[in-house]
């Protein structure tokens, strides 16, 4: 008599109504985020197309998208790569003595500093740059550079005064991926077995020997993927270089001028507020060429993050 | 058995040898900092800057050198490569510090009445004024804007982005779940300003070209906030203990309910960090937004029409197009960019305290 | 620490449970040793002396601070935050935790070989070998290395077993020959004691024999300090056996009597000895 109420119940319960509401909810909202992003992809398409393929008559200039987007992109690697060759040793140092040399009780306060550097707004960052930064450049470091190393091509032309040059904005730029690029150092450093440490300072090694031994073999990987991510932050960075950079057509290796190439973001940002027509669609096509060369460079990064820890797992 | 216990004085001096007595490093900063200031003084005055550079470089040389003569290569190795990092440290603290004094220095002298309580729709006789290098406008207009716009970015995010990690933490398995959790990843790499073309594309397509409006500023907003919130949410949802979920469904709890009466207030504390640093991520973004709110002089309350400023947005503007005489908008622009470090710095801080406040007892 | 640096310890005050044994020549000596964990004492009070070129097996139940005191003596401790000692540990009669001792030197001559096998994962089992030697030679010419190679796994027991695949990763060995590469890379660089700390509890029956009889070889050449849970371990190996107690949990660990192993075994002095090495409790 009782069995079958049971059952029934049990039938029931799985399938009651609230049940299936809050998860087919869920569902869809997870599904919304595939919407969401396949949308980023095809809106930007749709509109960018006749930037791409429309008429050039219709757009100030008479180039090509190809020659339009061409310095762009040369401008956007550029700035991206000083920044990264910047940052990384200096990320690499600050994540080793924050995990390894700092007092432990301080740890997670310097750790917390640095988390600090990366919440600062980016439009805070370029005008602390343009006032700071570039006059500081400019008068102490460009003309010496200038002087002494012309000789290296990347250091020639006619030094700018008012600082408002590549390499300033690199290092500026440097400063903003310098904290996830820190904290992702600092989290695989944390991570390295204590064993293997134990193990190499127990056959004498120095601190350093000890971190060369054990430590960076650990981290490796970690620091290449937390590079790449910084280096996938650096290109879509916007505010810091439309405000500090002064921007030519063209492409300049000169890291100390007042010609450069500009950014494809910090392009669409002085253009875009003042663009009508098909010059708008021109700008979210860039945009596009930017979504797809951040995209890259951040699949690269999980790729290099998930190859590496598998074989120091084991 | 206590025979053989003096040892030969050889051996006592093995342990030893070559060790660096503490006070040497210490007396070799003491003369590079006394060579870098006078040093640096002597050729070009007062520059603290190359004080410190110098100073720094000279330590390093000499504590090597003393390391390499009394100790080893080794040891020296070791001396160099701590300084190193002691230095790298000190260099990346220094443009933190010059930001917030350079900010707290240029903004405060804006932090009056007038600039909380007016816009930027100026009367006649204030222009007048500030042709006379009086500060004039506010920045009322820009805190509504970007109260409303982080608002509607919130709107949208929090539940969509809970809901989200709700999904793949507690139904989640298969192919959806998976392609989520890389979709999400890729989120998390969208730059900002394509966020916010994505946005003015999105309500062109609808709306026509050259549409401006808060409500387009929160969906770009919301497309950068919600990755954050589905990966934070979802980091704390895995947190829950299962015995707990079981526990509750063993007393034949529906699943919603265990998931709304036990899942969700167990990770509460850390759900909301979670939404307050992703909303001081966005809080502060200016890209996204120059391109769909756009930038305007007065108060709008509307987000469905008409241009909207934010804070940044005014920040930028007032610093690139300062007007005449230029002070005064750059002030403007300092004031802006004040407020703007004070709020983050305050959603920063007190994510940091919620989450060790609040933290439930028994979750580590 | 203390301040006394004084080289010339006069005669041990022996301890009142230490046995008058024969005459041996101790390589290490604790004197008063006092171990912390910030402000919590550990061990407290051990004074022992360590034979040498002998096993010497550390006993005693879980918690009584037998693997501290063993950490203690090549500074090992101090890895912990916060983690320090008082006291005096000599070396051949110096003292290691003198402040000018570098504890790198005292390491470099006081090897260890932990509880579970830690080969470097990164390195082949031809690096992890002379891992410890890349820190010290400038430039090790081949022929040098790969007969230190050799002589080391040869030393450790694995040389036959690993011979012909060398430049595998460490990790693909198994749990017993990885404890004994562990052992081959920690006596690749000559050290003079060699710390075990439980070596063997990570092991199956097979391995753990493997190990001991490698114990029994190594003995010729160096002063081995073992940790065991294993009493009957420690009665098969070792020459001498010191037996760690707690009183209470919280307490500090102190030793409560060390002799000959066969002694302790059969007739040790103290009666907690006797309850622990007959199964009573631990």
């Amino acid at each position: 008599m009782s069995q079958p109420v049971a059952q029934e119940k049990i039938r029931k319960a799985p399938t009651s109504v609230p049940d299936r509401l809050f998860s087919s909810l869920s569902q869809a909202s997870a599904a919304t985020i595939l919407l969401l992003l396949s949308g980023v992809a095809f809106f930007l398409t749709v509109v960018g197309w006749s930037g791409i393929f429309g008429d050039i008559e219709g757009m100030s200039g008479s180039d090509s998208f190809v020659e339009y987007v061409g310095p762009l992109v040369f401008g956007t690697v550029y700035a991206a790569t000083l920044a990264l060759l910047i940052a990384t040793p200096l990320a690499f140092a600050v994540a080793l003595f924050i995990s390894h040399y700092a007092p432990r009780r301080l740890a997670q306060t310097l750790g917390y500093v640095v988390d600090l550097l990366a919440a600062i707004p980016s439009v805070v960052f370029g005008i602390w740059g343009i006032t700071v930064v570039a006059p500081l450049l400019s008068k102490n470091v460009y003309p010496w550079a200038n002087d002494n190393l012309s000789f290296i091509p990347f250091f020639s032309g006619t030094a700018s005064t008012s600082g408002r040059t590549m390499l300033t904005a690199g290092m500026v730029l440097a400063m903003m991926i310098l904290p996830i690029i820190t904290a992702i150092s600092r989290e695989v450093f944390l991570q390295t077995p204590r064993l293997h440490e134990e193990a190499s300072l127990a056959l004498g090694a120095t601190k350093w020997e000890m971190i060369r031994q054990a430590v960076i073999p650990y981290g490796r990987s970690g620091v290449i993927s937390g590079a790449m991510l910084g280096l996938g932050r650096a290109l879509g960075e916007t505010m810091a270089v439309a405000i500090i950079l002064s921007p030519s057509d063209g492409y300049f290796w000169s890291i100390l001028t007042n010609q450069n190439s500009n950014t494809i973001a910090s392009n669409i940002a002085l253009k875009f507020p003042e663009a009508y027509g098909l010059d708008v669609n021109r700008l979210i096509a860039t945009g596009l060429v930017l979504f797809l060369l951040s995209f890259g460079v951040n699949m690269l990064a999980r790729r290099v993050a998930n190859s590496g820890f598998s074989g120091a797992a084991g | 058995m206590t025979a053989t216990m003096s040892p030969p004085q050889s051996q006592v001096s093995s342990l030893t040898t070559g060790k660096m007595h503490r006070a040497i490093p210490f007396a070799i900063c003491v003369f590079s900092i006394a060579v870098g200031v006078v040093g640096v003084y002597s050729i070009g005055g007062f520059k603290w800057g190359w004080m410190a550079i110098v100073a720094a470089h000279l330590y390093l040389l000499l504590v090597t050198i003393a390391s390499r003569v009394i100790e080893d290569r080794r040891q020296a190795t070791d001396r160099a490569m701590r300084t190193v990092m002691t230095i790298a440290f000190t260099t990346v603290t220094i443009p933190l510090i010059s930001v917030f004094w350079k900010v707290i220095a240029e903004g405060a002298s804006r932090f009056d009445r007038k600039f909380f309580t007016g816009s930027m729709r100026i009367t006649p006789e204030d222009m007048l004024a500030q042709m006379e290098g009086a500060a004039v406008g506010g920045a009322l207009h820009a805190m509504a804007g970007t109260l409303i716009i982080t608002a509607i970015a919130g709107i949208i995010s929090v539940p969509l982005g809970l809901l989200t990690a709700i999904y793949l933490v507690e139904y989640g398995k298969g192919k959806l779940a998976g392609a989520v959790t890389r979709m999400v990843d890729v989120m998390t790499g969208i730059p900002s300003i394509v966020a916010g073309l994505f946005a003015y594309a999105l309500f062109e397509l609808f709306l026509g070209p050259g549409t401006r409006s808060g409500l387009s500023g929160g969906v770009a907003l919301s497309l950068l906030m919600t990755p954050v919130v589905v990966r934070s949410s979802e980091e704390m949802l895995r947190l829950v203990p299962n015995e707990l979920r079981e526990a509750s469904l063993a007393l034949g709890v529906a699943k919603w309910r265990t998931i709304l009466k036990v899942v969700l207030p167990t990770a509460i504390a850390g759900i909301l960090t979670g939404v307050t640093l992703a909303v001081a991520r966005v809080i502060g973004e200016t890209a996204p937004l120059l391109v769909t709110a756009g930038v305007a002089q007065g108060i709008n309350l509307n987000p469905f029409s008409g241009r909207m400023t934010t804070l940044p947005v005014f920040s930028y503007y007032e610093y690139v197009q300062p007007g005449v005489p230029p002070e005064t908008g750059i002030a403007r622009a300092w004031g802006a960019a004040l407020m703007l470090v004070m709020i983050v710095a305050v959603l920063f801080t007190a994510a940091r305290i919620m989450s060790h406040v609040l933290k439930p007892k028994g979750l580590k | 620490m203390t301040a006394n640096s004084e080289i010339d310890m006069p005669a041990q005050t022996a301890g009142t449970t230490h046995s008058e044994e024969t005459s041996v020549e101790p390589v290490i000596a604790v004197n008063n040793l006092n171990i912390y964990y910030d402000k919590f004492l550990a061990v407290r009070d051990v004074t022992m002396e360590i034979a040498s070129r002998s096993i010497t097996a550390l006993i005693g139940p879980s918690g009584c601070g037998k693997s501290t005191f063993l950490r203690s003596l090549n500074r090992m401790h101090e890895v912990i935050p916060k983690a320090h000692v008082d006291g005096v540990v000599q070396l051949n009669g110096e003292d290691i935790y003198r402040p000018d001792v570098d504890p790198v030197t005292v390491r470099r001559r006081i090897g260890m070989v932990f509880q579970r096998p830690n080969p470097f994962p990164t390195m082949s089992i031809y690096e992890n070998v002379l891992a410890g030697m890349r820190l010290n030679a400038n430039r090790l010419s081949k022929p040098d290395a790969d007969e230190i190679v050799e002589r080391s796994l040869t030393g450790a027991n694995l040389w036959g077993e690993v011979k012909d695949r060398l430049d595998n990763p460490g990790s693909s060995l198994s749990g017993g020959q990885q404890q004994r590469l562990c052992i081959a890379r920690a006596i690749a660089v000559e050290p003079e004691v060699l710390l075990m700390d439980e070596p063997c509890s990570a092991l199956d029956p097979i391995s753990t024999m493997a190990i001991e009889a490698l114990m029994e070889q190594l003995k010729d050449q160096f002063t081995i300090v073992i940790v065991t849970h294993n009493m009957q371990q420690a009665a098969r190996v070792s020459e001498r056996t010191a037996f760690f107690n707690i009183d209470e949990p919280g307490q500090p660990g102190h030793i409560v009597e060390m002799d000959l192993t066969e002694k302790m075994f059969s007739n040790p002095q103290e009666k907690a000895t006797s309850d622990y090495v007959t199964g009573r409790f631990g």
